[in-house]
Formats: structure tokens, C-alpha cells, sequence
């Protein structure tokens, strides 16, 4: 091997053994810094609770350090090395992928909320005015009408959406072959899949689309933004939970927090961002963005739930979802195909 | 003047192919040798050691991941959507960017440095804000009086938006260098403008017309941010690849996304060989 080539295989190393020193320099914790992680929304319906704990005996002396972004990336990531003592995610396959990686105990659910810190049903946002008049599912099928729902391949979130559809028939006494005949036209109708639920928000209201599938803490939290939209909550809906825990190798203070979030105070806090609470004597405060800010979360006619009308996510996940067999994967090949 | 010679301004001199004759294994001085070190771990470190991890995930799935996975036909739907849609979009960057290098070098007009910094913008801006902003104007209530959205010409749309510069910024300096000497002589000697175009100036312009189609093909096969919202994601009709490997991803099927991800791999490779062998071929011809 010639002199030369020889600095060039050195030059190599020596850059490769710096860029390992890089790595190996960073990463140290404090003790009192809690690593929250969260779903996008969380980001400003957080603060309020931050101010709340740090005034708490438990909190006064805890700093936060915070990650927002899309439930499944969050959870991902997180899976991947990311720093996080209280994670918080739209929905419980994204706390099982922890469970399954050793990060968050098997036993997160055993609280007496479920595991559940906050919730919200399944809504319609509408134009100002309701111009379609849409107040139930079945305006959402009627020829002529668009809408806009997140993917529920590639949001996770999404799913909530479509589950709502499916409950809607089937809790009511209707067959699976309705409910696939339901769902189909519902697909039928969807002008767009965006793919997650913030880009559906932002794609209607660049003025795509009649009606959006949401939420009803992201309608309310919209109308606060000071979009022109209406929410319908309709009759029939379904429970959307969000869960959340404390990471096995977490200090005190996070199981401190997680305490601190059910408690009624940090609950009407949520409140005033559009989440439902989820424990019982919460004071609700005026919730600005809510069609009645007095009564802002009127309680459905019929309420279902993941536990109780799917069999829980695990079953509801393969059946519905699942990329090759899942039911509601086959109807949006079908419709797309046929479209 | 009319002595020019010709010929050695026709063919381009072209240094990626040495001669086969005597070369030492190694040439390299301290300088270079510490140069092509850098470069290397460089090269290995952003571009060789993930390609490897994705062709690796790839085959971890096995042979039938990938046969499942691309034998869907909902994956299948968005490969072709997506390799049609890039190379229709290559072929007409081919046309328009190259009559925008032509106008912005050879023709003087009132805002023409305006024009020529613009053109890059498409590269600078967040591919999510440019698809926000054809999606208001080429969208429902389109100030325009059409409606592209959730359409596959939603996909055209935004690939052609995103791709534009590329053309143009590789030809833009070869036309610049290009002598106008030359063309002259060719006009003199009696060569009508669309011979001297096609005999002169084109073979100069082909390497960087071709380089410009390559890249552009590469970006749009990829392209993800400007296509969310405007396309709607239909499957089977506007979804295109990039979406699909995140509904892979989002499913935690990393296998099946990195078996899709390694065919656009291959496709890539294969469209960009195909245009330095046209390219090639027709700089050879002259």
C-alpha cells in the first residue's frame, strides 16, 4: 500500500472516530427535568398544566423538556432512543408499541381512568352556516356531498374516524354487510385522504370539501384559531380516548405528574382546549370555541367505545386495518378501483 | 474566422471515460489522497451505509415481502401513477427548462435577473407551503376558474412545480460557456438556423440536459411534502409511492416500506443509466 493511499484510508478513519466522539459527548439528564412527549395537539393545551404542577409541592421544582408531534412518530421515535420520562398519544397502539419494546410497564391501564388522561368524541366540521345541513351520519352518504377525512392507513388517529361510521351502523342493529355498504359510500363521498389530522384541517379550509371528519377538541380548538367553521356533534359518536404513562425508567416526578393531570384542576384546563375530562367533578370553564361555551361537551345520544362496541384496539386494529385482510382496507381498494 | 475548427467544438470533451492505455493504480498525492478520504466518509456516512440499511431492511422481509408487498395492487397502482406522472413531468422539464435556460442566457428583456433568481425558488421553498399554495390556486374556488385538486393533475402539478429548476440550472452555465463564434461559422458555411441548433448547439447541451432530467426524475419519484394535501391520496387514483411507504411505515411494516423504497431505488438507477447512455449517443453522433 503506497504512502498515499494510505493517508486516504487514515483520513477516513480519523473522520469516522471523530463523528463516534460526537456521539458518545452527548446525552445527560437532570434529575428534575421531566422529558414530556406528546401528540401535536398537546403542544399549547399543555402550558396551562406545566404553570398548574410547577405550583403544585410536588412540581416546584421540576423543568420540562418537551417533543410534540404525530402520535405514531412520537411513538417511533421514542421506540428509537428518544429521551421521555410522561408520554401522551392519540390512541392506545401507539402505548402498546412501548409496551412491546419493555419502555412502559404491562400493567400502564390499571389506574382508575384506564390509562386514559384525555378524550373527545368523533364530530363533523362544516362550513359557517351549515349550508349542506349535515347534522347526522347518514347526511355524510347523501350523492353530492364531499368530504375530507385523514387516512386511517397512515394516521393513526384516523381510525377513530372510520370505527365512528362502522359503530354507527352495527350499534343500531345493522348487519356487517350494511355496515361495509355504509362505510363504502362514506368512502365513495371522501374527495381526500391527507395524511394526518392537522393537514385534513389545513386542506379544508383552503375550502376543499363540504364536510370534515374530526374531532371535536380540533373543531373547537379551530373555531379558537379563528377559523370559519361549524361542528356537529352527532347523535351517535364514538369515545376517542387518548392514553397516556410514565416510562418504566422514569424518576418520581413523573408518576407525580401523571397524578397531577387527572386531577380536576389540570382537567378543566384541558377542557378549555376542547378535551372532555375524564374524571368526575371537573368545574368546566367557558370553553370559547365550543358551539355553547357554557355547555361546551353535550353528551351524545349513544356513546361508544373501543372497549365495548370493537372488543378494544388490539382486535379492532387486525380486523379492520390489518394491510392485506383488514375490512376496511378491502373497501378502499374496492372503491378506489371502481371509482 | 471561417477556420474555426469545427469539429473539436461539436464534441465535447468528455473526461469521465480515460484512455484504456498505461495508467499507474494510483496517483493519488498527500493532498488528494486526504481529499478522497474525506470524501469517502462523507459519501459513506449520508449516502452509502443508509442505502445499504434500506437494501438490508429490504431483504430481511425476504423474497416473499417483497412479492407481497409489490405484487398489492394497491402499491402497484401507486408505482405506476408515480414513475408515469416523473417521467412526463421529466420530458416536458426537458422542453420548458430548456427554453427558460435559452431565454435567460441568450435573450434580453425587462426582468430577466428578476426571472433568474426566481427560478430557483421552487428549490428553497418548504415543499408543504408550495403545495398549500397550488392547492388555493389550482384548488376548489381557484381564482383561475379550475379544479386539480385530489385529481392526477393535482400529481403533475406539483412534481412540475418542485422539478422546475433543475433543467434549467444545468444548462443555463454550458449555454452561457457556449461560443457564438462558432455558430456563426456554421451560418456562414451555409447551415440554416435548425441545423446549427441541431448540429452545434444541441450535442453541447445534451450532457446537461440529460444530468437535469436525471435529477429531476430522482426528485419527483421522492417527492412527498407538496403532494399531501393537494392530491388527495385517493388510492388507486392520486395516491402516489412516498404515501404509501408512510402508510408502511405508520402499519410498522418497515420491511414492506424499505422492499418499495429499494424498487424506487432501482428505478432511479435505471432512468438515469438510460439517459447517460442517450446522452452518450447522441454527443458520439454530434
Amino acid at each position: 500500500m503506497s504512502v498515499k493511499m494510505k493517508t486516504a484510508v487514515a483520513a477516513s478513519l480519523s473522520g469516522v472516530l471523530a463523528l463516534t466522539a460526537c456521539s458518545a459527548a452527548g446525552g445527560s439528564s437532570s434529575e428534575d427535568q421531566l422529558s414530556i412527549v406528546g401528540f401535536s395537539v398537546l403542544e399549547s393545551a399543555n402550558e396551562p398544566i406545566f404553570e398548574g404542577f410547577e405550583q403544585t409541592d410536588a412540581g416546584k421544582d421540576v423543568t420540562f423538556k418537551t417533543s410534540y408531534g404525530a402520535s405514531g412518530d412520537q411513538s417511533r421515535a421514542i421506540e428509537g432512543g428518544l429521551d421521555a420520562d410522561y408520554v401522551h398519544l392519540s390512541l392506545e397502539p401507539d402505548m402498546t408499541r412501548l409496551v412491546d419494546a419493555g419502555l412502559v410497564s404491562e400493567d400502564w391501564k390499571e389506574n382508575d381512568t384506564n390509562g386514559i388522561v384525555t378524550s373527545s368524541v368523533v364530530s363533523f366540521v362544516v362550513r359557517e352556516g351549515n349550508p349542506e345541513n349535515i347534522q347526522a351520519w347518514d347526511d355524510l352518504v347523501k350523492p353530492g356531498v364531499e368530504i375530507i377525512t385523514p387516512n386511517p392507513a397512515s394516521s393513526g388517529s384516523a381510525k377513530w374516524n372510520i370505527l365512528a361510521s362502522w359503530a354507527h351502523v352495527v350499534g343500531a342493529g345493522g348487519s356487517d354487510a350494511e355496515a361495509e355498504a355504509f362505510v363504502t359510500k362514506l368512502l365513495q363521498n371522501t374527495i381526500s385522504l391527507p395524511p394526518s389530522a392537522r393537514e385534513a384541517t389545513t386542506a379544508f379550509s383552503e375550502g376543499n370539501g363540504d364536510v370534515l371528519i374530526s374531532y371535536e377538541n380540533e373543531a373547537i380548538l379551530a373555531r379558537e384559531n379563528g377559523e370559519p367553521f361549524d361542528y356537529i356533534v352527532p347523535d351517535d359518536t364514538l369515545l376517542i380516548e387518548n392514553p397516556a404513562a410514565v416510562l418504566e425508567d422514569a424518576s418520581d416526578a413523573a408518576q407525580d405528574y401523571f397524578d397531577y393531570v387527572l386531577t380536576p384542576e389540570a382537567q378543566a384546563d384541558y377542557a378549555t382546549f376542547g378535551f372532555r375530562p375524564v374524571v368526575d367533578g371537573v368545574e368546566l370553564p367557558e370553553v370559547e370555541g365550543a358551539n355553547d361555551p357554557s355547555d361546551p361537551f353535550p353528551t351524545p345520544g349513544t356513546l361508544y367505545t373501543i372497549d365495548d362496541d370493537f372488543g378494544g384496539w388490539a382486535d379492532a386494529n387486525t380486523r379492520f386495518f390489518d394491510e392485506e385482510e383488514g375490512i376496511i382496507t378491502k373497501l378502499q381498494a374496492k372503491t378506489g378501483t371502481e371509482g | 474566422m471561417t477556420s474555426v475548427p469545427l469539429d473539436t467544438r461539436t464534441r465535447p470533451t468528455r473526461t469521465r471515460r480515460p484512455g484504456h492505455g498505461a495508467r499507474p493504480a494510483n496517483n493519488l498525492t498527500r493532498g488528494a489522497g486526504l481529499a478522497l478520504g474525506i470524501s469517502v466518509t462523507w459519501f459513506s456516512i449520508l449516502v452509502l451505509i443508509p442505502l445499504t440499511a434500506i437494501v438490508v431492511t429490504a431483504a430481511g422481509g425476504g423474497w416473499d415481502a417483497y412479492v407481497t408487498t409489490l405484487t398489492n395492487s394497491q402499491t402497484f397502482a401507486a408505482l405506476t401513477l408515480t414513475v408515469g406522472q416523473s417521467l412526463l413531468v421529466t420530458a416536458i422539464n426537458v422542453v420548458i427548462g430548456t427554453v427558460i435556460a435559452w431565454v435567460l442566457v441568450r435573450d434580453s428583456f425587462f426582468g430577466k435577473r428578476a426571472l433568474d433568481v426566481i427560478i430557483d425558488v421552487p428549490f428553497a421553498l418548504p415543499t408543504i407551503v408550495a403545495g398549500l399554495v397550488l392547492l388555493g390556486l389550482y384548488g376548489k374556488g381557484s381564482p383561475l376558474g379550475v379544479d386539480w385538486a385530489n385529481t392526477e393533475m393535482a400529481v403533475f402539478l406539483a412534481l412540475a412545480f418542485v422539478t422546475l429548476p433543475f433543467v434549467v440550472r444545468t444548462v443555463q452555465p454550458v449555454l452561457e460557456e457556449l461560443e457564438h463564434d462558432v455558430e456563426e461559422a456554421a451560418a456562414s458555411l451555409g447551415a440554416g438556423r435548425l441545423t446549427v441548433f441541431r448540429r452545434i448547439i444541441l450535442p453541447s447541451l445534451v450532457p446537461a440536459i440529460a444530468a437535469g432530467a436525471a435529477l429531476s426524475f430522482a426528485r419527483a419519484i421522492s417527492e412527498y411534502g407538496s403532494l399531501v394535501l393537494l392530491s388527495g391520496n385517493l388510492p388507486f387514483r392520486t395516491e402516489v409511492v412516498s404515501v404509501r411507504v408512510v402508510t408502511f411505515i405508520e402499519g410498522g411494516n418497515t420491511a414492506a416500506a424499505a422492499a418499495v423504497a429499494s424498487v424506487m431505488l432501482a428505478v432511479a438507477l435505471f432512468v438515469i443509466v438510460a439517459l447517460d447512455i442517450v446522452q452518450r449517443r447522441v454527443a458520439r453522433r454530434g
